[in-house]
């Protein structure tokens, strides 16, 4: 007789989804790397990380500046994780918040005064979105019609958004006083709340964390819940079978890439016209969000609610590591430092999926033995 | 008589399943050993293992008496340990002889390949063993049938001794096979031993003097081949009594379903892949498509369901002209299409069962709603094919359609494309790569559907299959229609003669 036992030899109570045990490992192992980092420069670790995560949740502005920090890290990567779940890669989240971002501040500046507060934020936010999916079309369609890698193409249309960018700001809506960055636009202009201000006083919180949200909604309902979604999953997941299916795979890729632009160009708003009130044109690389976004998606297995976790995770990190750099004087690299190496670890997460097998079958497999030794006795 | 090979007790296991249990077999010196079962009844595991590309939890091999372990690939050819994988392991565009010597290369001065030298022995070889093959021909210009022979010049240029053949004969016309045969008996004559992997009974009967049969990774038995009956040999290999001869009425044609009409189509090299091709299907028959694969059944196929377009001729459906329709509106106006690679096309390996049941479906009443899906309409229509079809899954209809066995996820296929109620059935290849329980029921599944009126055009590169099942044969050899016969009229040598490109009628 062979007794029945779990593959971890327990009956359990609650699990943890599969797919977001890698990730939670990888928040762990970068997070002990951090230590060590820490100790390698002659720090105490605890003390470093209870800093850290206190400047990231410690007060109501603290938890406003990490919302706000987060804000725009949730659209580049669910731009990132929507690409991604249809088969694309896209590279170019950057790229795109540029454009959203530039036209956000384009239209404020232009229509501040002329609209009431409402029609002018809708303008802005829908300018933004149609933006960014317009500059990401660009490289669907080069994908499309003549099979261009969207990698490829996604990079380049960085940079040309970023000299767009440059000499837009410069040529239309610089700030008399400050060369190097468009004017400021008047506060009702901005997707700051007075309300959701005086709720976090202090942060840089915005109306663009509730867009963030409703925009992650709807992309969850997409991919799980309609057509459209199944089509362009059946697309990422296997072309041939698509094309056998009927499934205008072209108009997908199109399409998967429009709405990812869609969702990095909301970005650009959330960040220009929420978390910031001006362009700054004095600087020479992109904005980091557009790479941060793969990673959150990375992170976030590319669902909806992982990425969630992960762009509010990072943004705690990235709020925090000032008032640690402040209290303990560690350097604020080692909170960059952390969020590279938890990227590498959700890299690794094949290794790391491997190491758990292994574990739990070794488990398993002396529980076994056990109940073995227990039934011969 | 000496044993090459002794395997003892080997025990080997995948997750979730036991792949070998206590398995024992003995290759004896100038035997074809037989390893016959199933698909998942452990004979790759088996070899895999003697290869040494696994390595066994239990268990002990001997080779020549002495024990060895097998650690890779590289000590399995030291040791005289050859095979011919069922998918060639060549170079395209390197010749027979830097194949032949790739990973083994004599040199001179310690780093120039001595390809010379080399040529000479592989004629020498090819000469010995009756192989035929010119050691400078470049892999890309050479058969099928000769690619195989390369694969074998490999293991006899590394001094291989105990020879596996793993489905060697899936890739060859019916001529083809018969000369392997005569090759495979040189090879025993000069010394060699075989194993012979295969699920085809003819060829045991025909090549070899003893049959391991294995069932569930289990050995049920090892037989001498000469006084037991095929029909035994099934029984033992599936557990149960089967029959080979599908049990079909006489065909009633109907009203022509298909018409093709002087079709050119381009294949993916843009080469023409079908020339002037012209074909009628009607309601209630089985068309055979027969054919050595790359004649053109790739291109004819992809034309019908709209996966290629045409460059010109037209194709009718129930007189309708679709030759410019897409694919969807070709399965809306009746045509249903099995495809050859239930990977590559058949299924979204990622999707479960039930997301699979509509994939071609999935935007229309009831499975959706003004682009919503319906969930629970999609999951009792999945679990109607399911039962139906008898399609065996972990968690039913929720199990990704990877978890399932090859033999489910076709019956799957079948289950979805027969469910469509189409006019036309196109069944490609519809019974690769499985086990004769699999096939007896899904060739019962499509002589129904041609009962109840449908018109079903089978593309196969079994002649058994197309000579069980079909009604009429047509031919095809390098893109031409070359023959067009009745089943019932016909047999093994004529069609076989015709594929390779010899009209009916005219002299060999």
């Amino acid at each position: 007789m062979t007794p029945k036992v779990d593959p971890a030899g327990r009956t359990r109570r609650w699990t943890i989804p599969k797919k977001y045990v890698n990730s939670l490992f990888a928040v762990l192992l970068g997070l002990i790397a951090g230590a060590f980092f820490m100790l390698a420069i002659g720090r105490n670790p605890f003390v470093g990380y209870f800093y850290l995560f206190k400047g990231g949740v410690m007060n109501l502005k603290y938890i406003g500046q990490t919302l706000a920090t987060s804000t725009p890290l949730i659209l580049t990567g669910l731009s990132v994780a929507f690409a991604f779940r249809t088969g694309l890669f896209n590279i170019g989240a950057a790229g795109q918040m540029l454009m959203g971002g530039l036209t956000a501040i384009g239209l404020a500046l232009t229509f501040e005064h002329m609209l009431p507060r409402g029609i002018l934020l809708a303008v802005i936010v829908l300018g933004s979105i149609v933006a960014g999916g317009l500059w990401a079309l660009i490289a669907g369609v080069l994908k499309a019609r003549f099979n261009v890698n969207e990698v490829v193409a996604t990079i380049m249309l960085n940079w040309i958004a970023f000299w767009t960018v440059k000499y837009g700001v410069y040529a239309f809506f610089r700030d008399p006083q400050q060369e190097t960055q468009s004017k400021a636009i008047d506060a009702v202009a901005s997707l700051k709340a007075p309300w959701l201000t005086s709720l976090f006083p202090g942060s840089y919180i915005n109306l663009g964390l509730f867009l963030s949200l409703i925009a992650l909604v709807i992309i969850a309902l997409v991919l799980d819940k309609t057509t459209l979604g199944y089509e362009l999953k059946a697309v990422g997941f296997n072309r041939s079978a698509a094309e056998y299916a009927g499934i205008k795979v072209n108009r997908g890729v199109i399409l998967s890439m429009t709405i990812a632009g869609m969702l990095a160009g909301l970005a650009g708003a959330t960040y220009w016209t929420g978390y910031s009130s001006n362009m700054q044109i004095d600087t020479s690389s992109l904005p980091s969000q557009g790479l941060d976004g793969i990673a959150v998606a990375l992170l976030g297995t590319n669902s909806p609610v992982g990425v969630l976790f992960a762009a509010v995770f990072f943004g705690m990190l990235q709020s925090g590591k000032g008032f640690m750099t402040a209290v303990t004087g560690i350097p604020p690299e080692i909170a960059d430092t952390i969020i590279a190496t938890v990227i590498y670890f959700a890299a690794a997460a094949v290794l790391i999926e491997r190491v758990l097998d292994a574990w739990r079958k070794r488990r398993a497999s002396k529980a076994l033995a056990a109940t073995k030794k227990g039934g011969e006795e | 008589m000496e044993n090459i090979v002794e395997m003892r007790n080997i025990r080997k296991e995948f997750p979730g399943i036991v792949a070998n249990d206590n398995v024992s077999i003995e290759l004896r010196k100038g035997e074809v050993h037989a390893l016959l079962g199933e698909n998942g009844a452990g004979k790759s595991t088996l070899m895999s293992i003697l290869f040494g590309l696994y390595q066994p939890e239990q268990g002990e091999i001997f080779i020549r008496g002495k024990k060895v372990r097998i650690t890779d690939p590289n000590v399995a050819n030291e040791l005289g340990i050859g095979m011919v994988h069922q998918h060639f392991k060549l170079v395209h565009n390197f010749t027979v002889t830097q194949n032949i010597i790739l990973g083994r290369e004599s040199k001179r001065f310690g780093f120039v390949v001595d390809e010379k030298s080399a040529s000479r022995r592989i004629r020498a070889l090819s000469e010995r063993y009756a192989l035929n093959v010119n050691p400078d021909a470049k892999i890309e210009d050479i058969s099928v049938g000769m690619q195989q022979r390369v694969e074998i010049l490999k293991m006899l240029y590394r001094d291989a001794e105990a020879l596996i053949f793993d489905e060697p004969t899936s890739v060859l016309t019916p001529q083809e096979i018969h000369e392997l045969m005569k090759i495979m008996r040189n090879l025993i004559d000069e010394g060699k031993s075989i194993i012979l992997i295969t699920h085809k009974l003819r060829e045991i009967k025909e090549i070899a003097d003893r049959c391991t049969v294995l069932r569930r990774g289990r050995v049920i038995g090892t037989v001498d081949v000469a006084s037991t009956t095929e029909a035994r040999m099934a029984e033992m290999m599936v557990g149960r009594e089967v029959s080979f001869k599908v049990d079909k009425k006489p065909a009633v044609p109907g009203d022509v379903v298909l018409k093709i009409e002087g079709l050119n189509v381009l294949s993916a090299r843009k080469v023409l892949g079908l020339t002037d091709f012209s074909l009628e299907v009607r309601a209630g028959e089985i068309v055979g498509v027969a054919g050595v694969d790359g004649n053109g059944q790739s291109e004819l196929v992809e034309a019908v369901t709209g996966m290629r377009s045409v460059e010109s001729g037209t194709i009718r459906l129930r007189g309708r002209d679709i030759t410019k329709q897409g694919v969807r509106e070709r399965i809306r106006e009746g045509i249903a299409h099995i495809p050859e690679d239930r990977h590559k096309h058949g299924l979204v390996l990622d999707y479960t069962v039930q997301e699979n049941m509509i994939l071609e479906t999935y935007d229309q009443k009831p499975f959706s709603n003004h682009g919503l899906l319906d969930f629970p309409e999609i999951r009792k229509y999945a679990e109607c094919i399911v039962e139906a079809f008898d399609v065996r899954a972990g968690e039913g209809v929720d199990s990704l359609a990877r978890s399932l066995s090859g033999g489910n996820q076709q019956k799957a296929i079948v289950g979805r494309e027969i469910e469509l109620d189409p006019d036309l059935l196109v069944a490609v290849q519809p019974t690769r790569g499985l086990d004769v329980g699999a096939i007896e029921y899904i060739h019962k599944r499509l002589v129904e559907q041609r009962d109840s009126g449908k018109a079903v055009l089978l593309v196969s590169l079994e002649l058994d299959e197309i000579l069980n099942l079909s009604d009429r044969i047509v031919v095809v050899s390098h893109g031409a229609l070359i023959g067009d016969v009745q089943a019932d009229e016909t047999d093994e040598n004529e069609v076989g003669l015709m594929m390779t490109g010899i009209r009916k009628g005219e002299s060999a």
